[in-house]
């Protein structure tokens, strides 16, 4: 009865996706920021030491009887103790000559007036900064530069990087989390709207058409506009459909009764043989014609209330006789006698507009087939389930299209001589799926068909 | 004249033992391997049980135990650092510059104090103070002096008695005389007047902490001045003649220390070696030692105990080792 949607995608993992995105890259990006921020700051920490150690190898220089010393201060290398043990390397030159240090530690290229050039080298095979500086010295005579380069390596350095490193990984990680969380709680209060929304519209009434009152986002209401405006219009079609039919209903059948009533009249009149018989041929006509429009207004009727079952407790047996009392006069014109049999009485709740008229179907079924002063058996029973079964002493079903025969507007093969539109059992037949039930077609072994009528 | 002679001969003498050794021993020879060669400043009867205990707790190791000055073993093993495996030296001042240049190991299975250890690669494994050690003999009847300051005053009082009969070590020739020099010199300027007043007694100097004492035992001089208390206090002979005196205004405490060389061709079993070194050294309560143990820096002794950082290289920088040999041979040789 209802299609399954076309999903594609959805709305909650989008939206979750996207806010637990975002959080993972500002994540990574806070984690690289505070990182790149530790690292300068790390760096220049070492190199404010560097500077340090090298102004007081500097200053320490001097010209004294025409020779240079440089009386290296304690506290120069004292100073560049680390926690991790780091290596110390350095070079003091006059003029580009190596005159104590390291062979192997080279000068920066520009190393002169006083200039500092940090660089990040390699010295025997480890990774060191190095500070290039240079001082002028004026003695008596003569004017030198001395230049001096100071490496140490980073050890300390990275220990701190490593643990600033963890940190901001561990802030990054517990931002995420927290923003996952909260874009976890965002999703689901923001789809708990929609699944009110769809909770009230699931759980309304079948009669229920009109429009939502209750408050939603402002997002929503473009929805709920578009879901009250439709549903406006087919409570609007729906209402025409029902007058339609009952506007039907009466203009058809009351002048059909009227001719009819005409035609009969006349028929008592005439008394040439072959204006009686043209006469009794038009009451046929009226009647096959009135038949059909009733049973074409069933029809529609049956295939509006199935689609909005109302169910009420009804007694399948009292349904029945009250049918059978209406029914009789037309039986007796056929000289056919209607038995009930079966229970007491049968509770059943489902809607009794639908079931009277796929009982009154059968049942002129079984009058149309059944031949003269014969009987048609009516039995209602409770158990296993509620069945009606109605039998006649006809001709029965060609055995070979007893599957087929209750598809709409089919015909037995052997019924090509009696009134009928083929809608008779597509009325039971969709009566019987509306409430749930069944129906089935078996021929008598005696003679004459059976329609079983089970809900 | 004098002196430049005696230097000279001192040094050819030092030349031709370059190529020989103090002394050289093999402990567990009879195991079949290589031995682990250890070049060492420490005299082999103050280490030998170390030596024993490690190779009865090994037997499939042989040791091969040389010892020579610690300016030698700096000099040596910067030559051929594949020809050793550890090196334990009183100096540690060249031991630091031989780690930082690249020389030493890195053990990460030793577990020591960040202040006795520097890079996971120079372990420390003994206190060990300067010492005045005088020959009580010089000094009946008078008091023994407690400071430097004592030192000074007790031979300015009596010149004759101590003219020709100081000692100390050569630092030119000895790197931990040095170290205890620059030390000395960096702690107080009463250094530079007691080698002024011990050059104006014509002092004796020496290569080595052994002789110093044997000098001083048998009377050739009075008083030594920075000599390792423990080789004096190792010599049960000199313990009668001999006072010990930690001089109470500044003590210099050295810590010897040992590497594993970079080039060592038995890393685990040097290791191993190391981590049993250690062990004994801390573990105060075991049999008797003969080397001093390691002592954590205690309150207001930290300036006495030589720290190993890489100020240590700041003596050994050729233009302040030459500015320094030059103020302590004008204070010092007097001709």
């Amino acid at each position: 009865m209802t299609d399954r949607p076309n999903v594609s995608g959805s709305l909650r993992n989008r939206l979750a996706l996207t806010l637990i995105g975002g959080a993972a890259l500002l994540a990574i990006l806070l984690f690289f920021a505070v990182r790149n921020y530790a690292v300068q700051v790390a760096q220049q920490g070492q190199d404010n030491i560097l500077v340090a150690s090298v102004t007081s190898m500097l200053d320490a220089a001097a010209i004294r009887d025409g020779t240079v010393e440089v009386d290296i201060p304690y506290a120069a290398f004292s100073m560049l103790t680390t926690s991790a043990d780091d290596r110390v390397f350095y070079s003091v030159f006059q003029d580009g000559n190596l005159l104590s240090g390291y062979g192997d530690l080279s000068l920066a290229n520009d190393t002169f007036g006083g200039n500092k050039t940090f660089q990040t080298n390699k010295v025997r095979g480890a990774t060191v900064r190095q500070i290039s500086a240079s001082r002028t010295l004026i003695g008596a005579n003569k004017r030198t530069e001395i230049q001096i380069a100071l490496a140490q390596t980073q050890d300390a350095l990275s220990e701190t990087l490593d643990q600033i490193s963890r940190n901001a990984a561990l802030l990054g990680i517990g931002f995420f989390a927290l923003t996952a969380a909260l874009s976890f709680w965002a999703t689901s209060s923001t789809m708990g709207q929609l699944n009110k929304l769809t909770t009230s519209v699931t759980r309304r009434g079948p009669q229920d058409l009109s429009p939502f009152k209750k408050p939603v986002p402002r997002e929503m209401a473009p929805l709920v506009n578009s879901l009250n405006s439709l549903m406006g219009r087919l409570d609007h079609s729906l209402g025409q459909s029902e007058d339609f039919i009952a506007e039907a209903a009466h203009r058809v059948r009351t002048p059909l009764a009227t001719v009819r009533s005409y035609a009969e009249a006349t028929l008592q009149r005439v008394d040439k043989e072959e204006n009686r018989e043209a006469m009794r041929s038009m009451v046929r006509a009226i009647d096959e014609s009135s038949r059909a429009a009733g049973q074409l207004l069933d029809h529609a009727m049956i295939t509006f209330r199935a689609d909005h079952l109302e169910r009420e407790e009804i007694d399948l047996v009292e349904l029945v006789r009250d049918l059978v009392l209406r029914l009789t006069p037309i039986a007796e014109m056929k000289d056919l006698t209607l038995a009930v049999y079966g229970d007491e009485q049968v509770r059943y709740a489902g809607d009794p507009i639908l079931i009277q008229s796929a009982v009154r179907n059968l049942v002129d079924n079984a009058m149309k087939y059944g031949p003269a002063d014969s009987e048609i058996d009516i039995s209602v029973t409770a158990n296993p389930r509620p069945e009606i079964k109605v039998c006649d002493n006809g001709p029965g079903f060609p055995t070979q299209e007893i599957d087929t025969l209750a598809t709409r507007f089919k015909r037995g093969k052997n019924a090509e001589d009696t009134i009928g539109s083929g809608l008779g059992l597509t009325i039971v037949q969709d009566v019987a799926t509306a409430h749930g039930g069944s129906i089935k077609l078996t021929n008598q072994r005696e003679g004459g068909a059976c329609v079983t009528f089970s809900l | 004249m004098r002196y430049i002679l005696a230097l000279a001969i001192s040094m050819f003498a030092f030349a031709v033992a370059a190529q020989d050794w103090e002394d050289r021993q093999v402990f567990n020879q009879g195991a079949s391997n290589s031995p682990l060669r250890i070049i060492s400043s420490t005299d082999t009867d103050l280490f030998a049980p170390i030596l024993q205990s490690f190779v009865a707790r090994n037997p499939s190791i042989s040791i091969e135990y040389l010892v020579t000055g610690t300016a030698d073993i700096d000099r040596r093993f910067r030559a051929n650092p594949e020809a050793f495996d550890i090196a334990i030296s009183s100096a540690m001042d060249l031991q630091l510059k031989l780690a930082n240049d690249g020389f030493a190991r890195s053990l990460q299975e030793v577990s020591h104090p960040a202040w006795a250890q520097w890079r996971q690669s120079l372990f420390a494994f003994t206190s060990e103070p300067a010492a005045i050690v005088i020959n009580k003999a010089a000094f009946a009847g008078h008091p023994i002096p407690k400071s430097r300051q004592d030192l000074i005053e007790a031979l300015r009082a009596r010149p004759d008695v101590f003219r020709d009969r100081v000692g100390t070590y050569d630092v030119r020739q000895s790197g931990l005389g040095y170290l205890f020099a620059t030390q000395d010199a960096r702690a107080s300027e009463t250094f530079w007047r007691l080698m002024e007043v011990m050059g104006s007694l014509n002092v004796r100097l020496y290569c080595c902490s052994g002789d110093m004492i044997d000098d001083l035992t048998d009377g050739t001089i009075a008083v030594a001045y920075n000599v390792l208390g423990s080789y004096a206090a190792a010599r049960v002979e000199s313990q009668s003649a001999l006072e010990i005196v930690l001089p109470s205004d500044f003590p210099t405490t050295m810590m010897r220390t040992a590497f594993v060389s970079e080039e060592t061709t038995k890393p685990e079993v040097a290791e191993t070696f190391i981590q049993h070194l250690v062990a004994q050294q801390s573990n105060t309560n075991g049999e008797k030692q003969l080397l001093p143990s390691l002592d954590v820096p205690g309150n207001g002794r930290e300036r006495a105990t030589i720290a190993l950082e890489p100020a240590l290289m700041t003596f050994l920088d050729r233009l302040k080792r030459t500015k320094f040999l030059a103020e302590w041979e004008d204070a010092l040789i007097q001709e």
